[in-house]
């Protein structure tokens, strides 16, 4: 193991502020529940597993942590029909097929002197299994995960979208940080990669993976979080707008609607404000860009008939933080 | 906290421990599942953290013990209930931090529970008198353990157990010396005795309430499996209204639990079928040549589902627990439609999938509901407008009593469905012993299906539904 590097990493998450003032350089504005999390996995050396509705920030959270830390981001994205050979190692096939063509005479005069069958067999064993050795390995996310000398942040998106089999494939590396190939062995981190798992909730996880992890729940975030993050994503927003904004976003998720806009939503739509040059939230422009915080045709039906009230209060919201 | 904390390692696990072990047994009591390891990881966690930033140690513990939505919601109330004892105010969890005087208060409290109230330290009248709120919720606190609160489990023993605690605080004596003080009748002795009064009414106070949230805490994870398992197998006909939200978590749990159970296989290997074009592909490696054969899968269709749920009156509430639990299911069944009927038939897929639940039955009651049924009217209108769609993949589920008030029960289109879809299964919600008596036609009906059942209680419910989807799989 690196004691080097895992001092360092040690000294750079070293509370849980240094964590939240980390990530806010990365240009992740984190709760404060989420920098315990991050500082509570790397100190008990354990991957979190991140549930909340989308666009919520879950794989931005990996990405800063690894921007933040300055470790490469190893990212696994799980379907349906993920196996071992796409997520941990494949033989390279082509390699070993050309190596035997190629050393094929070689093999010819090594054995060739001998008298018979046992002799030639003995002396083939002595190369042991050149074939089946890691330079014929071809390193999948997992595997390269492992092998980094710095350590990395894993992250295993969307793991609810990934079969039964291969959650309980991922026990052995989510709580000893390691794998086993059957042809070589186990296999060891160098230094434990910081694990994030994301899930959307399609299907409920097995018990199994949830006790081996931590569990952050994020939410959406309160009014003053949510205009704090888009702040620092879309820099060039007038304050007023800013405010009046969020105000008319949390608003909107107050209403019955199919899919909820998310703080990705309200950064594009703060986003599309920007370039219309807009310093006031108004409603004939709100009802025209609604497209961009609802996804759903029925959606957009129901909040246009809010929109005016909406409008008016996401203004006050002004006065009164003011 | 933001450093490290500068104590030794040893001295902050000893005081972890005690009231996080605690706090595990109250969270275990509460229903939350924690493992052995996740309370391994919560000591090493806490002794990262520490018990002096109260929001650090909830975001902390929550991450470490909550795997759920509903488990957080679960461990949020009961953390704050746990940690919530400030009804002394200045006493800033006495636990965490035992100072000299606590010491002095366990002296004080073994002598009180050795009957020696007064002689040793302080009596419960100096405390009374002196007004230290801290030390007086240490008291209790030490007292609540000795009269083994931990064991408080019905409403019943709220009473006995806050005079217990009282008792173990020195209550006999003081009233003793309250006596002796009336006896002596001095305006000194008179206002002594009345401030005392009124310190020990607000004391009885503090430790009813003390003792309700205990009853809150330990006795509530146990209350409840007592009340599901009741309601898992009452009768779904007789649940009283304000039992309708249990019913529709337990209906969620058990849909889930099938869900789990049988969504893991998708494909099946029929062994002995070479799949050619994959064996190719996955022998490239070896110029072709089959080192590793691939045999062909079969994929395991979803249940097709349809079903026909009586909502006239005597049935409704059967119906609608149906209904609940067939679109908790959705992960393992597709292609489900719903059709309610009483008088006549609709279908009411629609409204089922745009809104939540709750709100789509009672959209759908109040459509078609609560009128009085008329099987032969409703199977004609299903026959007319959906019996196309019905194919050898189909099963259809019927849910009625099949009493139709001696209207045509018109068996020949069941007989007609039967040949046509996968097969019928009957559900009904009345006893055995009612079928066939009166206006029931459900031996007429009967020959059709494929299985006839009584489906009276969510037992019943889960029963079939396991075996549906056995039989899918």
């Amino acid at each position: 193991m690196d004691n080097s590097e895992q001092d360092n990493l040690q000294r750079l998450i070293g509370s849980i502020d240094e964590v939240d003032a980390g990530l806010g350089a990365a240009g992740y504005i984190a709760s404060r529940q989420i920098s315990t999390a991050i500082y509570i996995a790397h100190h008990l050396r354990k991957p979190i597993l991140v549930e909340g509705p989308a666009g919520v920030g879950k794989t931005e959270l990996a990405k800063s942590v690894a921007a933040w830390l300055a470790l490469p981001l190893i990212r696994l994205q799980c379907y349906e029909g993920l196996d071992e050979s796409k997520a941990l190692y494949e033989w390279k096939y082509g390699k070993q097929l050309l190596y035997t063509q190629i050393l094929r005479d070689k093999v010819g005069t090594l054995i060739g002197d001998a008298d018979d069958l046992g002799t030639a067999l003995t002396r083939l064993h002595a190369f042991g299994d050149v074939f089946f050795s890691k330079s014929f390995l071809e390193p999948r996310p997992l595997l390269r995960a492992l092998e980094q000398p710095r350590g990395a942040v894993l992250l295993i998106d969307e793991i609810d979208k990934s079969d039964q089999e291969f959650e309980a494939f991922l026990l052995e590396l989510l709580s000893d940080y390691q794998v086993t190939i059957p042809e070589i062995g186990s296999i060891t981190a160098a230094v434990p990669p910081i694990v994030v798992l994301t899930s959307n909730s399609t299907r409920d996880l097995g018990d199994a993976l949830k006790r081996r992890c931590l569990h952050l729940h994020i939410g959406f975030p309160d009014e003053q979080l949510e205009a704090r993050i888009i702040a620092s994503r879309v820099p060039g927003i007038d304050a007023r707008l800013l405010v009046q904004l969020v105000a008319f976003v949390q608003q909107l998720r107050g209403l019955d609607l199919k899919k909820l806009p998310s703080v990705s939503e309200a950064i594009d739509w703060a986003r599309v404000m920007v370039l219309m040059h807009t310093s006031v939230l108004a409603e004939d422009m709100v009802r025209d860009s609604l497209n961009v915080l609802l996804k759903f045709e029925s959606d957009i039906e129901a909040a246009a008939k809010r929109v005016a009230d909406f409008t008016a209060k996401a203004r006050q919201a002004v006065a009164v933080n003011r | 906290m933001s450093a490290p904390r500068p104590a030794s390692p040893e001295s902050i696990r000893a005081a972890a421990s005690e009231p996080l072990r605690r706090f595990l047994q109250v969270a275990r009591g509460a229903g939350l599942r924690v493992s052995a390891a996740e309370g391994i990881d919560a000591a090493r966690a806490l002794d990262l953290v520490g018990f002096s930033d109260r929001t650090i140690l909830k975001d902390t513990l929550g991450l470490v013990l909550a795997k759920t939505a509903d488990e957080k919601l679960l461990y949020d109330e009961t953390f704050e209930l746990y940690f919530q004892r400030d009804e002394f105010s200045g006493a800033n969890d006495p636990e965490t931090k035992p100072g000299p005087e606590a010491r002095d208060l366990r002296q004080w409290t073994r002598d009180i529970s050795h009957g020696m109230g007064g002689s040793g330290g302080q009596s419960l009248s100096e405390l009374l008198e002196s007004d230290d709120r801290a030390v007086l919720a240490m008291a209790m606190e030490i007292a609540a353990h000795a009269s083994g609160i931990e064991k408080i489990r019905y409403l019943t023993q709220k009473n006995r157990y806050a005079l217990q605690i009282l008792e173990h605080m020195g209550l006999r004596e003081l009233e003793q010396q309250m006596a002796a003080l009336r006896r002596t009748g001095t305006p000194d002795a008179a206002a002594r005795v009345q401030l005392l009064e009124e310190r020990v009414e607000r004391l009885w106070d503090t430790v009813r309430d003390f003792v309700e949230r205990s009853l809150l805490l330990y006795a509530r994870g146990e209350t409840e499996q007592f009340r599901e398992r009741l309601l898992k197998s009452a009768r779904l006909a007789n649940l009283d209204r304000h039992h309708l939200e249990r019913m529709r978590v337990l209906v969620r749990q058990m849909a889930k639990r099938l869900a789990i159970r049988y969504s893991r296989k998708r494909r099946r290997y029929q062994r002995g079928q070479l799949d050619v074009r994959r064996t190719l592909r996955r022998n490239m490696g070896w110029g072709g040549i089959p080192f590793i054969t691939t045999w062909k899968q079969q994929r395991i269709e979803k249940a097709r589902v349809m079903v026909l749920c009586d909502v006239s009156g005597s049935v409704a509430w059967v119906s609608q627990f149906l209904l609940m639990f067939l679109y908790a299911l959705t992960e393992v069944l597709s292609d489900i439609r719903s059709f309610a009927y009483a008088g006549s038939l609709m279908e009411v897929s629609d409204i089922l999938e745009n809104h939540s639940i709750d709100e789509a039955i009672s959209r759908v009651m109040a459509a078609i509901g609560f009128g009085s049924s008329n099987y032969g009217n409703a199977l004609a209108d299903f026959e007319q407008g959906w019996m196309k769609h019905v194919t050898h993949k189909t099963t259809v589920i019927i849910l009625g009593d099949a009493r139709g008030n001696g209207t045509d029960p018109r068996t020949d289109i069941v007989g007609r469905l039967a040949k046509r879809a996968k097969r019928i299964i009957w559900l009904n919600p009345e006893l055995r012993s009612a079928w066939g008596t009166g206006d029931s036609d459900i031996y007429r009906y009967a020959p059709y299906c494929s299985l006839v059942r009584v489906c009276s209680t969510l037992s019943d419910l889960e029963r079939v539904f396991a075996d549906l989807l056995e039989e899918a799989a």
